[in-house]
């Protein structure tokens, strides 16, 4: 009975994303006749033409893992720098600036559209790469990830190391940051994750198609023509190109999405 | 001392990029919006220009005091929400349970397949649903095969409490509240919501399942053991040891779930932008809309602080019942 669940749920869970890949290698008149089925008749790869040839996916591509890259480069490095101060260091306003990034934390990010298109007008940045990079290079929950691991790390290592006469920031560079491995690969995946599928911050910080990452030329390559059934294989194919790779990040380091960052080295 | 001045300045220095960030997108902004809600700026030039008019409360006045189109659509987006809220937190928390379950003390595969939803893209999935609940796609031809004739989905605007009650009484279409009649507010959710409700449980559910598969998984199978000899039987174990020892993770499920789809945004603007009728309309994508599209930013600014109210009163209440748990 459990399996027949399971079965089912399997099914029920996983056949969306056979739909997808399926009818990206259809034809538009096999897949409007049978959306269900697996397997395309006749395959083709037309719909990828279209998509590299017809649409700015090469843009979109481009823009996207450059994104994507530098914001997980700004995210962990910040983030851990600002965790490990809240965790070791002591200085004024600590406790403070602890409630503050907790606060900021529940703040959600659809009030913020408007607002932050303010901004990034009132600067001068907006429609351009620091207004897609800049916001999102730093986040509170990964403050409070960082924060967290490093308070259950021994101190003893760091010690040693300032009796011998290092720095702050040699110590969290040289010995705090590779024994952080674990919580560093949590972090690097949640911020590929997360700006890589990033959307409403595009909507609010450019218009140039030019600057458009793949989420957003997606959507607009969609709600262009709503409603009516044309071109199925085309934005399925794109769509494609948007899942693989967090679906690749997914299968390899799965047990990182899963796990609770706190756990340490020792287990895994 | 001077060791103490030199960990103070190298506390600041390692939080000062963050600090910056955040001040300058996300405490500024804020600020700044609380201004331009109070303003009639229609988005040319800078919001702080003296030549912008200062109209006070008056934004504000037209989503709740005021009839007009203003009060008709943020109240509809109201509406909207409240049931899509009503039909998806109690949904994705029964399916989330219910997976981990099954899922419980079985092989990763079973995990993996149900949480992978939750980690792809929204819109890329937005994509694949449009596509699923097409007129003549997936969903509609496993209806026919069922004999049922399946809706046009994305343009039908008729709500299913509406469908199930049938012709409006008198009473409810000549009173109403807040610029809606009675019969309006009772509308349920449009057949168009009811697609995206299905598509969201579904990418959400995985995520909710994980946070009850870690409360499972603190349970001490002695306990259950224990009740065993005791000759309760399964449902009794059920409902009178798992259930009232998991009731923490629900309450979080919960909150969570009522905090997260007051934001609903990406799916709609993909596959709806809030149409059939206004039907798909949340307050998330209102107040995008009003700004961007209609260049009322006074207006759609005040509909993100009260969306914002919302959101937070739903957080503090979440945080207050957890302090409240904690020993």
């Amino acid at each position: 009975m459990r399996r027949v669940v399971l079965t089912v749920f399997s099914v029920i869970f996983i056949y969306p994303f056979v739909i997808q890949i399926a009818n990206a290698f259809k034809t538009d008149p096999d897949s409007a006749a049978n959306p269900l089925s697996p397997i395309p008749d006749p395959a083709t790869l037309s719909a990828f033409e279209r998509v590299f040839l017809g649409t700015d996916m090469p843009v979109w591509l481009a823009n996207s893992l450059l994104v994507t890259v530098v914001v997980t480069l700004g995210r962990v490095l910040l983030d851990s720098m600002a965790g490990y101060a809240l965790a070791r260091l002591r200085f004024r306003g600590r406790r403070g600036l602890f409630v503050a990034v907790i606060a900021v934390m529940a703040v959600p990010g659809v009030v913020l559209f408007i607002p932050k298109f303010l901004v990034l007008n009132q600067l001068g940045m907006y429609d351009s790469y620091l207004a897609l990079i800049l916001p999102l290079i730093a986040d509170a929950t990964g403050v409070f990830v960082m924060k967290q691991f490093f308070e259950s790390v021994p101190r003893s290592v760091e010690e040693a190391a300032r009796i011998d006469g290092a720095g702050t920031f040699r110590v969290f560079w040289s010995v705090v940051l590779p024994m952080s491995r674990p919580a560093l690969i949590t972090l690097t995946i949640l911020s590929f994750q997360g700006s890589w599928n990033e959307f409403p911050h595009t909507l609010v910080a450019v218009q140039d198609p030019a600057l458009f990452t793949l989420p957003r030329g997606l959507a607009d390559l969609v709600s262009g023509s709503l409603g009516g059934g044309t071109q199925f294989p085309l934005k399925l194919g794109a769509a494609l190109l948007a899942t693989i790779p967090v679906a690749i990040i997914f299968v390899v380091f799965q047990r990182y999405f899963v796990r609770d960052p706190n756990q340490g080295a020792e287990k895994g | 001392m001077r060791s103490r001045t030199r960990e103070n300045l190298a506390g600041w220095l390692f939080v000062a990029p963050v600090v910056v960030i955040l001040g300058l997108f996300l405490l500024l902004p804020i600020l700044m919006a609380l201004w331009v809600s109070l303003t009639g700026w229609n988005g040319q030039g800078s919001p702080f220009r003296g030549g912008v008019p200062f109209v006070g409360g008056e934004n504000y006045a037209r989503l709740f005091t005021e009839d007009g189109l203003a009060r008709e659509n943020f109240m509809t987006s109201i509406r909207n929400n409240i049931y899509y809220v009503a039909a998806v937190v109690p949904l994705q928390t029964g399916l989330a349970l219910f997976l981990a379950l099954v899922v419980n003390k079985r092989r990763a595969f079973f995990r993996t397949a149900f949480y992978f939803p939750s980690v792809t893209s929204s819109v890329a999935i937005s994509v694949v649903f449009l596509f699923i609940f097409a007129n003549s796609g997936a969903v509609n031809q496993l209806l026919a095969f069922a004999g049922v004739d399946g809706p046009q989905w994305f343009s039908d605007a008729r709500g299913v409490i509406h469908l199930l009650l049938g012709d409006p009484p008198a009473a409810l279409t000549e009173h109403g509240l807040l610029g809606l009649t009675w019969w309006e507010w009772l509308a349920g959710p449009s057949v168009a919501m009811c697609a995206i409700i299905v598509l969201v449980v579904w990418t959400t559910s995985g995520t909710f399942m994980l946070m009850f598969l870690a409360a499972l998984q603190n349970i001490p199978r002695t306990l259950d053991e224990a009740a065993m000899i005791d000759g309760a039987t399964r449902s009794q174990r059920f409902w009178r040891v798992t259930l009232p020892l998991l009731k923490p993770t629900m309450f979080l499920v919960l909150t969570l779930g009522l905090i997260g789809t007051w934001q609903v945004f990406d799916q709609i603007y993909v596959m709806s932008q809030g149409d059939p009728a206004k039907t798909t309309l949340t307050p998330a994508f209102l107040s995008y809309r009003t700004a961007f599209r209609d260049f009322d930013y006074g207006a759609g600014t005040a509909i993100s602080f009260v969306l914002f109210l919302i959101i937070v009163l739903l957080t503090l209440f979440q945080r207050w019942v957890m302090r409240e748990r904690k020993p």
